[in-house]
């Protein structure tokens, strides 16, 4: 990371090349990519649905699913008008099945929720206030982080303690700021947590990095403040309480004409949080496809150039992610055959965000954002030029993969294979960047002790363990440490993990570090030392949650 | 369905063996052929006599040693090299390979690169190790769009101009298409599968079981016995292809059954020869010198069987061939002992 004056200079620069960006210039030109968006998105769901028959009965679906969740489970941030609104499509799919000659009207109807969905997602977006907000938001971090850490308020203004000392970023940032003026960057970052979406805002400023275009979760813009923020930084909204195809075919329309128009693109490929813990081991193939799509596309337009899109692999990490124990606990339901649960708002409150914001910050809790290299959309390296290389270090021209006989064709199943080898890709650089935390290693080791004492019990069986079974020695907990954290730099060694700089400490100071931050802002601690000094927990389900971040490692066998 | 789209780019094949010469041939019957061959002699041979060996090629197959005209001239080739050889000669086809091209190989072998280990060491060997040969040319190639071509295809037969058909396995649907384009003729049917991983091991597997059946030959045993042996083998081979990463359909079809009977029947496969003269009491060395091209079911059983320890799979064929051949267990022992094997479920894995 540049630091200093060529830290200052490069962020001046992107600011001012962020008026000529394709983000902002999308935004200005509101309208027409909205109405851009609206038509791609209804070609693609009458291209799912085979007929009339079929499209009626996805409108019919959608106006009842959408019904059923205003009725259960509404949020502070949905707007007043829904009822009047969904009663009107009520109304027109009542007219289409009891009036003649009604052909044509199902794809009004449909229209009308199309538009009404894209203007949902897009929000609004003003780009003076974009200008003013990226600096308020790293003064706002920075500030915040002084005053906790240096104690008192004169502190406020000291520039002691800077945001970077708590956030670890490492990666070809240069690499990446050189690209986007090359092509189209996509970043795809593993997702654990609502906070990633306002981290990854603050990051890519923090960096320098021209605007990119990205979804956060709809709950996010409950809070005035965040949602000020989120709005400014071009953030647009994602309902996860929404899964009907209508809303989800919009959603992928959505970025991916962005995508198209040039704008560097954030999104979670994982589709939605981890509910497990576990790095994303399994990608959306669909929100995938629409980045060789994209690419296809943009060399079809140009007969000999055409702008060439990177994506950036992304790993975030943290000893703390606030959801956990909800994540984890429908995961457990999702996996136990329970389909259906209720997309709940663990950000509802501002209270609850901001004080956990103020700890978050004031506790002091290591975050580290490891870059991965950019490649391009085979997965294939590229240079500072944005050519891709191959293993042999040759160039490759990428447009040859989407040709045949000297052409570019469409050809889906042949970008199916493609997508899925990108996903592999990503999915292999995930772990390889993860840095491991202390946290982790405590993690998976006493859960790993404990699996292995009641070796019969299934799953399910071991979380209802009551607390009296669930000790550990501390010696022996320290020699398991050691053995796994040993392992793990070997790992490192080969290249196929990153650790944390807290884990070149002596073994004492890892336990004790991890236990102390392993899931540390929770009512009940995944962790902790008993009285009698021992290791224990005093909720199993969430320390399985901190323990599945090193699983996909193998690391279980040396237990 | 005779010639059609001659004006089309011709079609490479790597590899002027017995098999790679009947690929040759029956790629002629629609396009334009480049046949690469490493040695000068031969090449001079397919130029000047238009024969290779003793078979005469179709006039529209061309020779060559020049890899980079090969590659430049076409989009669609054909490796159909011994599996030893096939790494380097797509490492040193690969500077003029694009990510346009389309490889389907021929190869039924496959590829092992030996850890690094001190000497005595016993080294345990998995997938990782191992690579069948559309991973070969992904390793070592830009090249995405790669195929096998599997089947019962005796190179004799073909050469006869006899039916037969043949299996084009891979994850891209254009690739299957294309092989199918590019070898259908009247006298050649060509079956397609997504099972890319599953219908190579199919011809790699086939061949242990092959090198059994000339064994039982040998002996002088009769259709019993090799009923037995091949419908034994061809679930054994269906175990061992699961465990290395394919599906049992492959297995089923042209590419497993098929493939597995014509070699397990006919005295023309290599693999075959070899089974057969070992239990006419010729020893490995001897056999394998004489011969003119590699079987590559010897070295198979060798790798397999170490496979096989590792994924714990029960091979009781590959395991006893593997004393055979490497042990000095005779062939008689070896049956006694596979006579004598535990009896299971005949079949389980349906």
């Amino acid at each position: 990371m540049p630091q200093g004056d060529t830290k200052r200079k490069s962020i001046k620069s992107s600011t001012l090349a962020a008026r000529r960006l394709p983000v902002v210039h999308l935004r200005q030109n509101r309208k027409k990519f909205i109405k851009e968006v609206i038509a791609l998105s209804i070609s693609r769901i009458k291209q799912n649905t085979i007929n009339r028959t079929a499209l009626i009965e996805e409108l019919e679906m959608t106006l009842f699913r959408e019904k059923l969740r205003i009725s259960q489970n509404r949020w502070r941030v949905d707007p007043d008008d829904e009822n009047d609104f969904w009663d009107s499509i009520k109304r027109d799919l009542l007219l289409l099945s009891t009036e003649e000659d009604t052909q044509g009207m199902e794809d009004d109807i449909l229209e009308k929720i199309v538009g009404r969905y894209v203007n949902e997602i897009s929000g609004k977006f003003n780009t003076s206030h974009y200008q003013l907000a990226r600096s308020l938001v790293t003064f706002g971090f920075g500030r915040l982080l002084n005053a906790s850490r240096v104690k008192g308020f004169s502190s406020l203004w000291s520039n002691k303690v800077k945001l970077q000392d708590k956030i670890q970023i490492t990666g070809q940032t240069e690499l990446i700021r050189k690209l986007a003026s090359k092509g189209t960057v996509i970043m795809l970052p593993t997702h654990f947590s609502n906070l990633d979406s306002i981290l990854i805002g603050w990051i890519i400023h923090s960096l320098g990095m021209p605007q990119f275009l990205y979804g956060a979760g709809l709950n996010l813009f409950n809070i005035g403040v965040i949602a000020y923020f989120m709005n400014s930084l071009g953030a647009y909204k994602i309902d996860r309480r929404k899964k009907n195809a209508i809303y989800t075919e919009t959603l992928k329309s959505y970025s991916s004409l962005a995508m198209q128009k040039g704008c560097h693109t954030l999104f979670f490929p994982g589709g939605s949080r981890s509910r497990s813990g576990k790095i994303e081991d399994r990608l959306k193939q669909g929100l995938l496809s629409t980045i060789l799509e994209a690419q296809r596309i943009n060399f079809e337009k140009s007969a000999n150039y055409g702008k060439k899109i990177f994506v950036v692999p992304v790993t975030l990490n943290y000893h703390f992610v606030l959801e956990a124990p909800v994540l984890i606990n429908e995961y457990l339901a999702q996996k136990g055959q329970e389909r259906y649960y209720i997309e709940t708002d663990e950000y509802s409150t501002s209270y609850k965000i901001t004080t956990f914001l103020l700890k978050f910050f004031t506790k002091g809790s290591d975050i580290s954002v490891s870059i991965g290299q950019p490649r391009d959309v085979l997965g294939n390296l590229v240079d500072e030029e944005g050519n891709s290389i191959d293993q042999q270090g040759r160039k490759i021209n990428t447009r040859d993969y989407f040709s045949s006989r000297g052409a570019i064709n469409r050809d889906l199943q042949r970008e199916e294979q493609y997508t899925k080898m990108l996903s592999d890709k990503l999915v292999e650089e995930y772990h390889k960047i993860n840095r491991a935390f202390s946290s982790h290693i405590v993690a998976f080791c006493a859960f790993e002790i404990w699996k292995n004492k009641h070796r019969k019990l299934d799953l399910y069986n071991l979380l209802r363990l009551p607390e009296e079974e669930l000790f550990i020695d501390y010696d022996e907990f320290c020699k398991v440490v050691a053995t796994i954290k040993e392992r793990i730099f070997e790992l490192k060694k080969a290249g196929r993990i990153d650790t944390a700089p807290h884990l070149e400490e002596d073994l004492e100071h890892i336990v004790a570090h991890g236990i102390a931050n392993v899931g540390m802002y929770h009512a009940k601690r995944p962790l902790l030392l008993s009285k009698t000094g021992k290791i224990t927990t005093q909720d199993l389900n969430t320390l399985f949650y901190y323990h599945n971040r090193l699983e996909g490692y193998g690391l279980e066998k040396y237990i | 369905m005779g010639s059609k789209n001659i004006s089309d780019k011709p079609v490479g094949v790597l590899g002027a063996g017995s098999f790679g010469t009947a690929v040759a041939n029956i790629l002629a019957e629609n396009s334009h052929v480049i046949l690469y061959a490493r040695k000068a002699e031969v090449v001079r041979q397919i130029q000047e006599e238009q024969k290779c060996g003793e078979v005469p090629l179709h006039s529209r197959v061309t020779g060559t040693d020049d890899l980079e005209m090969l590659a430049n001239a076409c989009e669609v080739i054909f490796p159909v090299v011994p599996s030893a050889n096939l790494r380097t000669v797509i490492r040193s086809l690969s500077p003029y390979l694009h990510p346009y091209h389309i490889l389907i190989h021929g190869t039924k072998g496959l590829d092992i690169q030996i850890p690094p280990h001190e000497p005595g060491e016993k080294i345990t060997l998995s997938r990782e190790h191992v690579k069948t040969m559309s991973e070969v040319i992904r390793e070592e190639s830009v090249v995405v769009r790669v195929g096998c071509m599997a089947g019962p295809n005796l190179a004799k037969e073909l050469i006869g101009q006899q039916p037969a058909a043949t299996v084009i396995a891979s994850h891209f649907k254009e690739v299957v298409f294309e092989g199918q384009r590019l070898l259908r003729s009247d006298r050649f049917q060509v079956y397609g599968s997504a099972d890319l991983i599953g219908v190579e091991l199919c011809g790699v597997l086939k061949n242990i079981i092959a090198i059994a059946s000339g064994a039982l030959s040998g002996l002088g045993l009769g259709e019993n016995a090799r009923a037995l042996l091949i419908s034994r083998g061809m679930v054994e081979m269906i175990y061992l292809g699961r465990a290395l990463g394919g599906n049992v359909h492959a297995f089923l079809g042209l590419a497993g059954v098929g493939d597995l009977v014509a070699t397990c029947s006919s005295t023309l496969s290599r693999n075959y020869t070899v089974g057969n003269r070992l239990a006419k009491g010729e020893t490995l060395a001897d056999i394998l010198e004489s011969m003119e091209e590699i079987a590559e079911g010897v070295n198979t059983v060798r790798i397999v069987n170490k496979l096989a320890e590792t994924y714990k799979v029960r091979a009781p064929i590959t395991q006893t061939l593997y004393k055979v051949l490497y042990k000095g267990l005779t062939i008689k022992e070896g049956l006694q002992y596979l006579m004598r094997y535990p009896l299971n479920a005949d079949i389980d894995f349906l």
